[in-house]
Parts: structure tokens; sequence; C-alpha cells
């Protein structure tokens, strides 16, 4: 996409700029669409409607609420530590924006086509730790740093299951880049990594159960990293007000909301580059069929969307359908459940792979 | 000028700027969190170098491990954060003398001592990782399995400080 867009410009810095630029065309609409999907998601699970009044069916409500956002007034309350508070939701936008970096979109467009891919993303998420945690304590505000502590807490504990089943995921594939990664799952569903992955063999069908097992712990621990029910302790609203972001107004307040939705479709995406095959189609594609092969990128772009909101819709379902867990249970499940889990199935999937 | 160019200059300031903040901010907390721009510039440096491992090892170790925990021990630590910094210099002689000599020692074996490898730059290969875990399990496979049971030492350590703290509040 670069390449192209050097020869179509002619100055490498501005194509840099705008093939860096291109994913917020993306974020955006998703986090309008992906609001609306949550209030519906949770109107219909609880027997309501949702939004029904502005536009057919209440469509057009998040953009009246965006646009709501941007003219109230940027309350900076007194006693807060201005500089690094006006800072922080913006830090916490681009760690989650720079995990879209490395995200195969399609095979034709990945921001940064860069060999360590999901190493890279897994190092990047620090930094929206480090945002929430200025949040948290440039609030000046007990619940406010209650909130950041609890979440930067949860987002270190849970990165360490995430990323056992992500090693034992590289292990299978044997390499760190989420082009290939998703490349080697080509074709039909039955390639996909969930399913044992590309190669027929006697291991595929050993691999199956573990690779089953290694999808809902990477899903948990996901749910978990990206603040979601049941483990929204950071944000919970009958202890802790708004969690981190209490004290934050107008635009301040949507870069965060835009964070959160990000980063619950980066993780949406990351379970399906590594499990359920990326940007490529389950059936085939209407491209090889009618001969267009411009058509193919445009439809896996389509494909990797659909996979990724779908699983953020599962998302949705699971935030309407538990209770949220208490703080020592969530750091039981992750240390006592997850973490062993997680371990044991690195050391099956190896010794499959070994064999 | 060039993409690069641009970029790196980008970095260096930013690495700059945030390091000299950090050694003058009055606030233990302000000065963490400048320490994270002083990292995330050097991670930046060590990607135009082409070392690509060691720029994202550098964002898992520092910004996303060490800095995490310093921030949660300063803002656990009771009444940390209101303690006036003193950054005024007392002895500002002696400091100059010193850091002088250290850094001419330091700049001296830099310029005269070090064998400069010419490297092609178009040659480069595209990551350095396949050679690094080459490395790593062939030549240096001993001291790298001495730094894992030195980890799982600290681990255990770590562990039992914690476990014991729980034993005595039960008494």
């Amino acid at each position: 996409m670069y390449d192209f867009l050097v020869d179509l410009i002619g100055n490498e810095i501005i194509a840099a700029f705008i093939s860096a630029a291109l994913p917020v065309v993306f974020i955006v609409p998703f986090v309008i669409f992906g609001v609306l999907m949550e209030r519906k998601v949770a109107g219909h699970m609880q027997d309501r409607l949702g939004p029904m009044r502005v536009g057919y069916h209440g469509i057009l409500q998040t953009v009246a609420d965006f646009f709501k956002l941007l003219q109230k007034e940027d309350i900076v309350a007194d006693g807060i530590d201005k500089k690094f508070f006006n800072f922080a939701p913006y830090l916490v936008f681009a760690g989650s924006y720079a995990v879209y970096a490395a995200l195969p979109f399609s095979s034709k467009y990945i921001g940064a086509d860069i060999d360590l891919g999901i190493f890279y993303i897994i190092a990047v998420s620090g930094l929206v730790v480090a945002g929430i945690l200025m949040a948290g304590w440039t609030s000046n505000n007990k619940y406010s740093l209650y909130g950041a502590l609890r979440s930067a807490a949860q987002i270190v504990s849970y990165e360490i299951p995430t990323a056992l089943i992500i090693l034992s995921m590289v292990m299978l594939t044997g390499t760190l880049s989420l082009a290939e990664m998703s490349e080697m799952q080509t074709a039909y569903f039955w390639n996909w990594n969930i399913f044992g992955g590309a190669e027929w063999s006697f291991t595929k069908l050993l691999l199956i159960p573990f690779m089953f097992a290694g999808f809902l712990l990477f899903y948990i621990s996901s749910l978990a990293e990206v603040n979601r029910t049941p483990f929204d302790m950071p944000e919970a609203e009958s202890e802790l007000v708004g969690g981190y972001h209490t004290e934050y107004s107008g635009i301040k307040f949507s870069m965060f909301f835009l964070a959160e939705y990000a980063n619950m479709f980066a993780v949406s995406a990351l379970v399906s580059v590594l499990f359920f095959g990326g940007y490529h189609s389950p059936i085939g594609y209407v491209g090889n069929t009618l001969g267009l092969e411009a058509l193919i990128p445009f439809e896996q772009v389509f494909w990797f969307a659909a996979k990724g909101i779908f699983f953020v819709f599962v998302q949705m379902w699971l935030r309407w359908t538990l209770p949220r867990v208490r703080v020592d249970q969530l750091m039981t499940i992750c240390w006592k459940y997850l973490i062993p889990y997680a371990f044991l199935n690195l050391l099956i999937i190896g010794i499959i792979t070994l064999i | 000028m060039e993409l690069y160019d641009l970029i790196f200059y980008f970095f260096a300031i930013v690495t700059v700027v945030s390091a000299f903040m950090v050694v003058t901010s009055k606030n233990i907390v302000h000065a963490g969190f400048n320490l994270l721009f002083t990292f995330f510039g050097v991670a930046g440096i060590y990607v135009l170098l082409g070392a690509d491992f060691i720029a994202v090892v550098q964002l898992l170790v520092y910004v996303g491990g060490i800095l995490i925990l310093l921030l949660f021990g300063i803002m656990l630590t009771n009444k940390i954060t209101s303690v006036e910094l003193r950054t005024g210099t007392a002895h500002i002689i002696p400091a100059v003398i010193g850091v002088g000599i250290f850094w001419g020692a330091l700049t001296a074996i830099v310029a005269f001592k070090t064998d400069w490898v010419e490297v092609n730059t178009a040659s480069t290969e595209s990551t350095t990782i396949i050679g690094l875990g080459n490395l790593l399990l062939t030549d240096y496979v001993l001291i790298f399995e001495l730094l894992g049971i030195l980890l799982l030492v600290a681990l255990i350590g770590a562990a039992s400080f914690a476990r014991r703290e729980i034993e005595e509040l039960k008494d």
C-alpha cells in the first residue's frame, strides 16, 4: 500500500502519513457502529428496543452523541496535574492505535509488515497501561486512582496467559508475522488454526482440542486486557463512579471511548488472525470464481472486519450475560487457573509440534 | 530532507528533552511519566538502527515492565508524591570534573578503540530475530540457560517474600 502511494503521490513523507492514517478511516466508523451495536445488543438482550429516536431504529444515535460530545465544555478541575491530565487520553489512544500498525487488514494492506508483528503488539500495549496510570494519578481523585491501579494490575497480569497462548501459536506456525500467519490459513475454513492448521496429517486431529482450549484461554484473557465485563473492575460504576476517566469530559472522554472500542476490535482481530484465518475467506473468494483478481483484497477486508465484528459481538453478548467478578476472584482466575492451563497447553502443543 | 531523517530528529528530540525533564523535574511522578518518553524515543532510535527486536524488547521490558512497576511503587508509597526533590547542584566543580573525565574516557574508547564495521545498508536483512535466535541457542546457550535459572530464582524469592508476610499477618 505504501509503495503504491509513493508511486501515486511521489513524496515519501506524505505517502507514509496517508498509509499510517488509513486505520483511522476504519476505526472511526467502527466506533460509531460499535457503540450503537452495544446499545442495541444490550437493549434486545434485556427485552428492550435500545435507542429508537434518531434516524431509522436509532441508527444515527451515535453520530448525534458524537456531536454532543464535541460541543461539551472541556472541564478541567482545580488541583489536577494539567499537563499530563490533558495528555493521558491521547497516550491511551496512541497505544491502541499503534496495535493497528501490525494488523493485516488484507493481503494488500498491512500498516507495517514487520516480522515481529505479534511481539510488537504485546509490547505496545504497555503504552496503554502507562496512559491509564497517568490519567488516574493526574486526576487527583481517589476513584480515578483506584480505577487506574486496578486496570494496570489487571492488564499486566492477564498479559501473561495471553503471551503464553501467543507463544504456543508461534511455536505451531513458526513465525511472528501476522501476515504470514494469515497466509498459512488460506483457502477453506478447515485450514484455520483452530482446526489444527493447514497441514493434513495425524497431528492435525491431535491439535484440535488444544487449539480450542487455547482459543478459550486467549479469549478470556483478552476480555480482561480490554477491561470488558466480566472483568471491568477498573470502571465498576457501583464502586468507582467512572474509573480512571471519571474526571474527563467532552473530547478527552471520547478519546478514551475511541481507545476502548479500538482495543476491542484489535483483540478480536488478533483472535481471528491467530485462530480463525485472519483475512481469509472461509468459503473461497467470489473474485476467484469470476476471474476478477482485483476484487480479492476488498473481499479480504470484508472478511477481516466481519470476523473482528463477530468477536466484538461476542464480547457484548458476554457483557450483558455475566455478572462482574470481584478483584480477588479476578486475580485468582488469572494466576491460579489461566496461567497453569496456558503453560500446560503450551507444553502439549510444543510436544505435538515436535512429533 | 528524507523521511528517515525527519523520524530520527523527532525521536532524538523526544529522547533528549524528556531525559532532561526526568532529571530536572521536582515531582517524582512527573519524572516517572517523562521517563516513558525517554524509553519510547530510545526504542524509536533502535528501530532506525535496524535493531527491531531490541526496540520491541525495549518497549516490552522498560515501558511495559519496569516503568509500570516504578509508577506503582511511587503511587503506592505514602506521601512520596508531595516530596520536593532537591535538584539544585551542591558541588558543581567536583561534579563537572568527574562527569567530564568519565565522558571523555567513554568518548575516547568509542572513538579510538572500537572496530567499526561498515554495513552495506542495502543488503541488511529485514529482521534480526533469526540470527539472534540461532546465536542464543548455539554460541550463547549456556548464558541463556543461566539467565533463565537466575530469573526463576528471583521469581521463587519474590513468591517466598510475599508468602512470609501473609503468615506474619495471620499470627
